[in-house]
């Protein structure tokens, strides 16, 4: 049965916008307009999109250092976003995060993390306060194929199961963590064979189709949203650039010939052409949407631009929730001076 | 000396060819450390000269990372361990803590424990709150660790030479703003003993105790300081634990005056240990209470213009140097 027109516009636009947000992102990055360090999701947007688009906004998700893909795609408000990443008083974390640690509280996106595998049992407890309170709402976690090796991951995946708690585990296996391809970290193929160890279902999805990656999230969800427990899906993706940064061909650890053959099967390439194919829209149609995208996400760099540093003053507060807490520390001298 | 100078990243990676060529049981293991040669680039060249056995690239795995380490020591080798920050050692904090630091004297001194486990920490990157931390005082809290923090090209070679030499498990930690410093540092392999401070400025008016990248800081402040005629000592302490409380000693009761900095958060920190140790071995010889520059009770920010004002800085040791000699700073009358 083919896909609701409006569900492929969908996964389509949100494609288009983690993509045109990376790559500016990335390019500010080069510009050094942005500190630190930044992962660009560029590649997997499939994956963002095809789950999301199958989520409610109160489903929770968690995400990792390559998160930004994630936020864009729940609904993230990209002023806020661009703001955050270049350390601006306007950004979601008030220039506290910064790319690993950008969330959205609001919109149920529990936040990347800087710890690979980190945010895996953060979305177990999120799965376990949903059971708990009776509601349909499950929570989805995303991770790389690498933070399966990390035992955070393996004692939050057992726990999910042996609690039949509702969360949905999304394995991103873009072949690679860091510079060291998958075949050397792991003596198994498929990531998802991890699932079957702690007796949960699983699927492999081709994580370049957003249409396939939304249906295996959709049917997925059925068993996870009726309390039979976790659910493993794994898509195979790719990484356009490198780990870090915008670098991307003629790289030493993997061959330009392997990133040319990803990308001519490029997920929103692909979306495009089946959109006119099918008649879902126009070339026109789809040259307009990337238009206002892309002058949504101009727009971004603007308000990111022009907004005020953090101020200094504001160093200490939300260590604690409660301004008690940080007197506790004021005869302390140095903090004392830093918030006069 | 030779005169030939070579940067802190370098000095390491030198002693690193020369440890793993005078000894076969000397082996790497650690994410991204053979062929990318640490993200950093500290193991650069070893994987081509020492090849896949002694060169391992491992899963994302810090736990198993630490306890390779330890189980392939008391086995008979001599393993190099690497957490890809200091952040992490949190993840493997198990096998540091309650394994390797406890093994000897658990098994009664059955067995040794000759691992170092190399890290990067410190701030100053835009690195955020889990990239970006000093957590030295928490490991120097555990009996049975010993922890090396470099200041200069000179002692990250030195320091890692003897670290790897040693029979107890050491935590070598690079500073990520030093890698690029440049400094002279001889050619051929030689150890800086562990527990041995050195004296970088000799002065007589007050002491700056410091480590890592603040021992240069601190330097810097001195020079600002001499200009206003204030005289400093500057202790760089390169081992934190063991911890040479006789140099430390011996400067307070020559200067009276004493002003201890870190890049780690100042409560509860090494800062802590000092002064109180001070007071108990030189009371009657301060002059003023012994001041402590660390960094605020927070995460570390994000944003420049936040974590810029929340690390160290040779300003802020000037400024607490002027209190503990009672000045006003420049150009300020009273
Ligand atoms: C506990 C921990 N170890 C190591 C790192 C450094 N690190 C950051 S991302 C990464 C690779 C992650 O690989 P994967 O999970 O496959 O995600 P990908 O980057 O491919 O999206 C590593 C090793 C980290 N952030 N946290
Ligand atoms: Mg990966």
């Amino acid at each position: 049965m083919p896909l609701d027109p409006e569900i492929v516009k969908d996964l389509h636009r949100r494609m288009v916008r983690i993509r045109f947000f990376e790559e500016a992102a990335g390019r500010l990055f080069e510009a050094n307009k942005m500190p630190g360090f930044i992962h660009l999701y560029v590649g997997q947007e499939a994956v963002a999109a095809g789950v999301s688009v199958a989520l409610r906004d109160e489903d929770q998700i968690s995400s990792t250092h390559r998160g930004h893909g994630h936020l864009v795609a729940k609904g993230g408000d990209l002023n806020k976003m661009m703001a955050e990443l270049m350390g601006k008083a306007t950004g979601y974390c008030n220039g506290k995060g910064g790319s690993m640690h950008i969330c959205d509280l609001e919109l149920n996106m529990l936040g990347a993390n800087g710890i690979v595998g980190g945010g895996v049992p953060i979305a177990v407890g999120a799965g376990f306060a949903n059971k708990y309170s009776g509601n349909e709402t499950v929570s989805v976690v995303f991770f790389g194929d690498g933070s399966t090796n990390i035992g955070a991951f393996h004692e939050a995946a057992n726990m999910a199961a042996a609690l039949k708690l509702p969360v949905l585990f999304v394995c991103e296996n873009n072949g690679y963590a860091e510079y060291t391809p998958r075949e050397q970290s792991m003596a198994i193929k498929d990531v998802a064979e991890r699932a079957g160890a702690y007796g949960m279902p699983s699927k492999i999805v081709d994580g370049m189709d957003a249409m396939a990656v939304f249906e295996a999230t959709e049917s997925a969800l059925v068993s996870v949203r009726a309390g039979e427990g976790p659910y493993f899906l794994e898509c195979k993706t790719y990484r356009y650039y490198n780990h870090h940064g915008i670098q991307n061909l003629g790289l030493s650890y993997r061959t330009d010939e392997e990133v040319e053959e990803w990308k001519g099967r490029d997920a929103i390439d692909a979306i495009e052409a089946r959109m006119v194919a099918d008649g879902v829209a126009s070339e026109a149609e789809v040259e307009a949407n990337r238009a206002s995208i892309q002058a949504e996400v101009d727009e971004a760099i603007d308000f990111a631009d022009s907004s005020p540093m953090p101020d200094p003053a504001d160093l200490l507060d939300n260590v604690y929730s409660d301004a008690v807490s940080s007197d506790a520390v004021s005869s302390d001298a140095v903090n004392s001076e830093v918030r006069s | 000396m030779s005169g030939r100078e070579l940067s802190y990243l370098q000095a390491f990676n030198e002693a690193m060819h020369q440890l793993m060529a005078e000894d076969d049981d000397v082996f790497v293991a650690g994410e991204d450390v053979a062929g990318k040669g640490g993200v950093f680039g500290s193991f650069v060249g070893l994987l081509d000269e020492f090849g896949e056995r002694r060169m391992i690239d491992t899963p994302i795995s810090e736990q198993a990372i630490v306890g390779l380490g330890i189980g392939a020591a008391v086995a008979g080798l001599r393993p190099v361990v690497d957490l890809m920050f200091m952040d992490f050692v949190l993840v493997s904090m198990d096998q540091i803590a309650n394994q390797a630091a406890k093994l000897k004297y658990m098994f009664g001194g059955n067995a040794s424990l000759p691992m170092t486990i190399t890290t990067n920490g410190g701030a100053g990157l835009s690195a955020a709150a889990q990239h970006s931390q000093s957590l030295e005082a928490m490991l120097c809290h555990v009996p049975g660790l010993k922890v090396v923090m470099p200041a200069t090209p000179y002692d990250c070679k030195g320091l890692m030479a003897a670290s790897v030499r040693e029979d107890n498990p050491v935590i070598f930690v690079k500073h990520k703003r030093m890698f690029g410093v440049k400094g002279e540092v001889p050619e051929e392999l030689y150890e800086v003993p562990l527990g041995q401070a050195a004296i970088t400025r000799e002065g007589s008016d007050v002491t700056v105790i410091a480590y890592s990248r603040m021992a240069s800081e601190a330097l810097a402040a001195a020079a600002t300081l001499a200009d206003e005629g204030v005289d400093c000592e500057v202790i760089d302490l390169r081992t934190v634990q063991p911890l040479d409380i006789e140099t430390i000693v011996a400067s307070a009761r020559k200067t009276n005056r004493i002003v201890v900095v870190h890049e780690a958060v100042r409560f509860g920190g090494l800062g802590a240990e000092i002064a109180a140790q001070i007071q108990e071995h030189a009371f009657d010889h301060l002059d003023a209470p012994v001041a402590r520059v660390g960094a605020p009770f927070s995460p570390i920010p994000f944003s420049p213009a936040l974590e810029t004002a929340y690390v160290p800085s040779a300003e802020r040791i000037a400024a607490e140097i002027r209190a503990t000699m009672h000045r006003p700073a420049p150009g300020v009358t009273v």
